[in-house]
């Protein structure tokens, strides 16, 4: 069977002392509901993430208790495309027709505090100043621009991208643009990553309606339909954050694996994909995460950001919504966010940012602590 | 009255001490040869509990680095405050036939450290506890 999402909600990410993290999820899920033309009694389940804003399935308590089956799912930044796997899947095999997969979160303001104990890890390596997301991904990245040839001035590029995506985008949280001389001037956080390069904790929820193929046609006449959906973990050697050793022989990471295995999944090739939402946790990350999701050689970046490519009317958009630098990262809806963002560029919904010349195939990829990674291909 | 500075390392097993000249602990793998740091009873690459635990190389390359520029949250615990808190470098070094290990750097001018220069391991007190005992950890010095 195959499975369409026929509705999208969103409440936009950033700042919003007003609610909660469980109110911004069921702002999303009413959103998708209204989008789908649903209502709430029709979802025969839900799939649903949040970190740092209670259990998921507390949306019942806004929604109504309907006696449906709502699984929370938790699997840290992979969280949203883990929910949506599951619901995937649970159409997929036939046992539902149509469900939710909702994620919402709120968190503090600043660099998340990583705990040692509970990732297994031993304290010391907390104490001395080495549980740092922000140090890993500069690592990588310093690796990188020395074996490839990557310069600041792509770095600054990501950036740049990012906040003129983000200023185009109504429910973006950074909607201003930023000049690549601000970007490269901002305050150092780990080299060579300056605070404009970085992604920052911040709030929003979104929510999708999935369905049957066969049923669309009761909730949209613009179903965009699931080609695959994979998810990886880190195998032996891959260079991964929180690791106080590493290999001397270094494998793929898991965004590679299960770039493959989605390729793979819906028949197509990296040159099938017409926009692309990538994990930019920061901007190095966007830019090994183009090759590592096969869309260029390592090191090609430079020029690709040089000459504009990955612009939105570029030949591959990539963050066309302003990714995780312009709107933050609240963990159980990012994942989540690239979905919505494919759907309305394959909808042709984009408005300003939107993808010129009718976009057909959409690709997310989301990469997290402790080394996940999770992908899909949509196409209308 | 004097009495000599009592020191105590960060954690047990991370590295030999007291020892003349300390070195870093690793478990190297009896089944496959992999080596992982610190010493853990299984092992990482193949599932195997069959390790020994043995003395990591002093000297290797630097494989990747970054600066700390600004001070961490808990469970962060140098003993220094925003006021007296200084950036430092942390990186990776490469130690011949064992793995790469993640350390701070005693160098922390990105200008100085280059990928592929060589490393040494060096024991120093990371900071004070109340009653002055010294918490000795690792870092990795530039070679001179
Ligand atoms: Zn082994």
């Amino acid at each position: 069977m195959d499975v369409a999402i026929v509705g999208i909600g969103m409440h936009p990410f950033g700042r919003t002392p007003a609610l909660t993290g469980l109110q911004q999820g069921a702002y999303a899920a009413r959103e998708a509901l209204k989008d789908a033309g649903a209502q709430w009694s029709d979802m025969q389940f839900a799939y649903g993430g949040s970190a740092s804003s209670g259990s998921a399935d507390a949306l019942v308590n806004e929604l109504g208790l309907t006696g449906l089956p709502f699984t929370n799912v938790a699997n840290g930044c992979a969280t949203g495309g883990s929910s949506l796997m599951s619901a995937y899947n649970a159409v997929k095999s036939g046992e539902f027709d149509v469900g939710m997969v909702v994620g919402f979160d709120k968190h503090d303001r600043g660099a998340f505090n990583a705990d040692p104990k509970a990732l297994g890890l031993p304290e010391w390596y907390g104490e001395v100043g080495m549980m740092m997301t922000t140090q890993f991904f500069a690592m990588k990245i310093t690796k990188y621009m020395h074996d490839f040839g990557i310069t600041n001035d792509g770095l600054a590029r990501v950036s740049e991208k990012a906040f003129i995506n983000g200023a185009m985008n109504p429910n973006a949280w950074r909607r201003n643009p930023i000049g690549l001389e601000e970007i490269q001037n901002g305050m150092m956080v780990s080299d060579p990553l300056t605070k404009y390069m970085f992604c920052s904790p911040s709030e929003g929820g979104v929510a999708l309606i999935v369905c049957r193929a066969d049923q669309v046609s009761r909730y949209t006449d613009k179903p965009v339909f699931i080609k695959g959906a994979a998810l990886r973990s880190r195998r032996y050697g891959s260079f991964e954050v929180f690791a106080p050793s590493q290999a001397l022989e270094q494998v793929p990471g898991p965004t590679v694996d299960a770039s493959k295995a989605v390729f793979e999944m819906a028949g197509m090739g990296p040159k099938d994909i017409d926009v692309a939402q990538l994990q930019d946790t920061e901007a190095g990350a966007e830019i090994m995460h183009m090759a590592e999701n096969g869309f260029c050689e390592d090191g090609e970046q430079e020029h690709m950001l040089a000459n504009g490519e990955t612009r939105v009317d570029g030949r591959l958009p990539v963050n066309t919504d302003g990714g995780c630098i312009a709107n933050g990262e609240p963990i159980g809806a990012s994942g989540l966010r690239q979905i919505h963002e494919n759907v309305v560029q394959l909808r042709g919904q984009g408005g300003e940012r939107q993808v010129p010349g009718d976009p057909k195939v959409g690709y997310t990829h989301v990469y997290g602590a402790p080394g996940i990674s999770a992908v899909t291909i949509l196409q209308r | 009255m004097t009495s000599a500075t009592q020191q105590r390392p960060i954690a047990d097993g991370l590295f030999t001490w007291p020892a003349g000249s300390p070195a870093l602990l690793g478990s190297r793998c009896q089944t496959c040869d992999k080596v992982a740091f610190p010493a853990q009873g299984s092992c990482t690459a193949c599932c195997s509990t069959d390790v020994k635990v043995e003395e990591l190389p002093a000297r290797g390359k630097l494989w990747t680095y970054t600066i700390q520029r600004f001070m961490p949250k808990s469970p962060y615990n140098s003993g220094e405050t925003q006021e007296t808190f200084k950036p430092y470098g942390v990186g990776y070094v490469e130690l011949p036939g064992a793995l790469c290990v993640e350390g701070r750097l005693t160098e922390s001018d990105p200008e100085k450290l280059k990928i592929g220069m060589d490393m040494d391991v060096i024991f120093y007190p990371y900071r004070n506890e109340a009653d002055g005992t010294e918490v000795i950890s690792f870092a990795f010095q530039p070679v001179a």
